[in-house]
């Protein structure tokens, strides 16, 4: 596929939020917050960092992105829309009966999934086996693994974090998509996962820092992971859940709620507004 | 008659075939002495992978080298294995992934361990996930037969392997088929299917019953699941007593699969589940524990005298 630039990719993201919108309000329910701080991270991936065939999906030499966070889906069925995988149009079906579009992401009924998860903590110990496969046959491709903030209280995460320093695995690039809500309130005062940054260097972890909507910084931190030789490569994102919609910004309501048809023509309206 | 544990028989299995087929990996969370995956780690370390005591992540990272096409054998304890049930629900369940989750340390037979180490509820929920199969061999060529299928079949599978020596039942020239149960003795008055660790007891008691002039049959259900409707009907047509025996809680376990056939096929059958009757295990030697739990033959012959 051919890489688009940061300007590109800010508007094939957009496009990519107004998808997610209409998808949402047509299943009647679904999670646009975290679809939307993930957005930027995801496009940035397929329309200009992984190497993937969407004539071929499951073509041998593709890198493997795993949505650990299965909830954020939408997004990732936006991408793969525009991305040519499937027409747009099917992701209206999203959450309905007979659908390829699963509430969360299904491998077995969509062959451009590398993974079904929905249950949070489990996504990165599948990327790792991705990895490790990758290693074993000694092919170069790359594992990407988006998760979330709320995710990573789950212990499976901490075994995956362990386990994928012990084997070396510097093929893989974990981002932390942290828009600092959960279901029941703020990260921090659920269970506050500080301090971030130390934890992923105590495991072994080459660690960056990035604002996860800057598609310049976003791009940097993928090209720092993949000159990373020796570690496997820890990004923090910080987003902003339900980026690009104002009501929806940092108000967690919309972790799970989809937007009804008034308020869809009134954030598709604020999205044609943007200028890029 | 030789006596081997199947955990034994799936190690060496294991080496022999990890020569044939290169795409078989294999994982151990740090009980590789006991589920005799060493064999393996040993002669080919390259693909085994020590993954720590990590019995979640264990089961996802198998799961993700599946989906590149490599057949991996991830080992542990059975009830440490099937108590991470929602990672094996989503990620090899759900996910169709190709992987063999290796249980050993069946029920109460392993004995002083007590039962934080018995897997006894692990048939049980394994068979309620869709596409997995629960599979449990009853001696050494069984397993090795057993192995050589694993290497080709496709889908999700749940070995179950005792700690314990086990006297062959099956002879040198038995051939495995995968769903089949196996008669391996006939019977008039009534038929027992056994799985697993106590199938050669379940033999004896009813070779034995046969001086009372019992005349018993035994078959051996190493497939619980996909479980083998034929031949439980064949039988309901013929006898109208049943057992079934397992190392195992009688809930959900073999007996809750024969009763779901049974009960459907709506012929007039009495089924007595023999086994873990719904209580916890605890410390004992494994003989006293088949004692208790009436596993060993001559607890078998006491419960099927009883009813017959
Ligand atoms: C194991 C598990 N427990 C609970 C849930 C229910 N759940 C869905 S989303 C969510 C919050 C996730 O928070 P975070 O990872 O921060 O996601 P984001 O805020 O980006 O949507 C929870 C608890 C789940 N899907 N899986």
């Amino acid at each position: 596929m051919q890489k688009q630039n940061s300007q590109q990719l800010k508007k094939t993201a957009l496009e990519s939020r107004k998808i997610i919108l209409k998808m949402l309000t047509e299943a009647g329910n679904g999670h646009p917050g975290g679809s939307l701080s993930a957005i930027d991270i995801i496009t940035a991936l397929y329309f200009n960092e992984i190497k993937h065939d969407p004539k071929n999906p499951k073509w041998e030499g593709r890198d493997y992105f795993i949505l650990g966070k299965g909830h954020g889906v939408p997004a990732l069925y936006a991408t793969l829309a525009q991305a040519g995988y499937f027409d747009v149009a099917e992701c209206m079906t999203l959450r309905k009966l007979g659908s390829r579009m699963q509430g969360h992401p299904d491998r077995t009924k969509l062959n451009s999934l590398e993974a079904s998860t929905g249950s949070l903590g489990q996504g990165l110990s599948i990327a790792q086996g991705y990895a490790m496969a990758s290693r074993l046959d000694k092919k170069d491709n790359r594992v990407y693994c988006l998760i979330g903030d709320g995710e990573s209280q789950e212990g499976q995460i901490w075994e995956a974090a362990m386990s994928i320093t012990k084997y070396k695995l510097s093929n893989m690039c974990v981002i932390l998509d942290e828009n600092r809500f959960q279901i029941d309130g703020s990260t921090q005062d659920v269970m506050s996962l500080e301090p971030v940054m130390d934890k992923w260097k105590a495991f072994g972890f080459n660690t960056l820092e990035i604002d996860g909507h800057n598609m310049d910084e976003i791009l940097n931190a993928f090209k720092l992971a993949r000159e990373e030789k020796s570690r496997p490569t820890f990004i923090r994102a910080h987003t902003i859940k339900g980026k690009g919609v104002s009501f929806m910004e940092n108000n967690n309501h919309w972790h799970g709620v989809s937007p009804t048809k008034e308020e869809l023509v009134k954030a598709l309206k604020e999205l044609d507004e943007v200028k890029i | 008659m030789s006596s081997k544990a199947t955990r034994a028989s799936f190690g060496e299995a294991l080496v022999e075939l990890g020569q044939e087929f290169k795409n078989v990996v294999v994982l151990d969370a740090d009980l590789s002495k006991s589920t005799k995956s060493e064999g393996f780690a040993k002669k080919f370390p390259e693909r085994f992978f020590q993954m720590g005591i990590q019995e979640a992540n264990m089961i996802g990272v198998a799961a993700g080298m599946s989906f590149t096409g490599k057949v991996p054998f991830l080992c542990s304890f059975g009830c440490f294995l099937t108590g991470r049930f929602d990672t094996i629900r989503v990620s090899v369940g759900y996910s169709n992934a190709n992987v063999r989750l290796v249980g050993t340390h069946a029920g109460v037979g392993i004995g002083e361990d007590g039962y934080s180490q018995m897997a006894l509820e692990d048939i049980a929920c394994m068979r309620t996930l869709p596409g997995m199969a629960v599979l449990q061999p009853a001696d050494d060529v069984e397993t090795k037969q057993m192995m050589r299928f694993l290497m080709t079949h496709q889908g999700p599978v749940y070995l179950r392997l005792t700690r314990q020596n086990l006297a062959s039942v099956n002879a040198a020239d038995y051939k495995f088929q995968f769903g089949r149960g196996v008669q391996l003795k006939d019977g008039k008055d009534a038929v027992v299917f056994a799985t697993g660790g106590v199938v050669a007891n379940a033999l004896e008691a009813a070779i034995n019953l046969e001086k009372q002039a019992k005349s018993v049959a035994v078959v051996n259900i190493h497939t619980i699941k996909p479980i083998d409707k034929e031949i439980i009907q064949n039988w309901a047509n013929k006898v109208n007593k049943f057992f079934t025996i397992e190392d195992h809680n009688v809930l959900g376990g073999l007996g809750g699969a024969v009763s779901e056939v049974l009960s459907e096929l709506g012929k007039p059958v009495k089924l007595k589940r023999l086994g873990v009757q719904d209580v916890y295990g605890e410390s004992g030697t494994p003989e006293d524990l088949y004692t208790k739990h009436l596993l060993d033959a001559p607890g078998i012959a006491q419960s099927l005298t009883k009813l017959l």
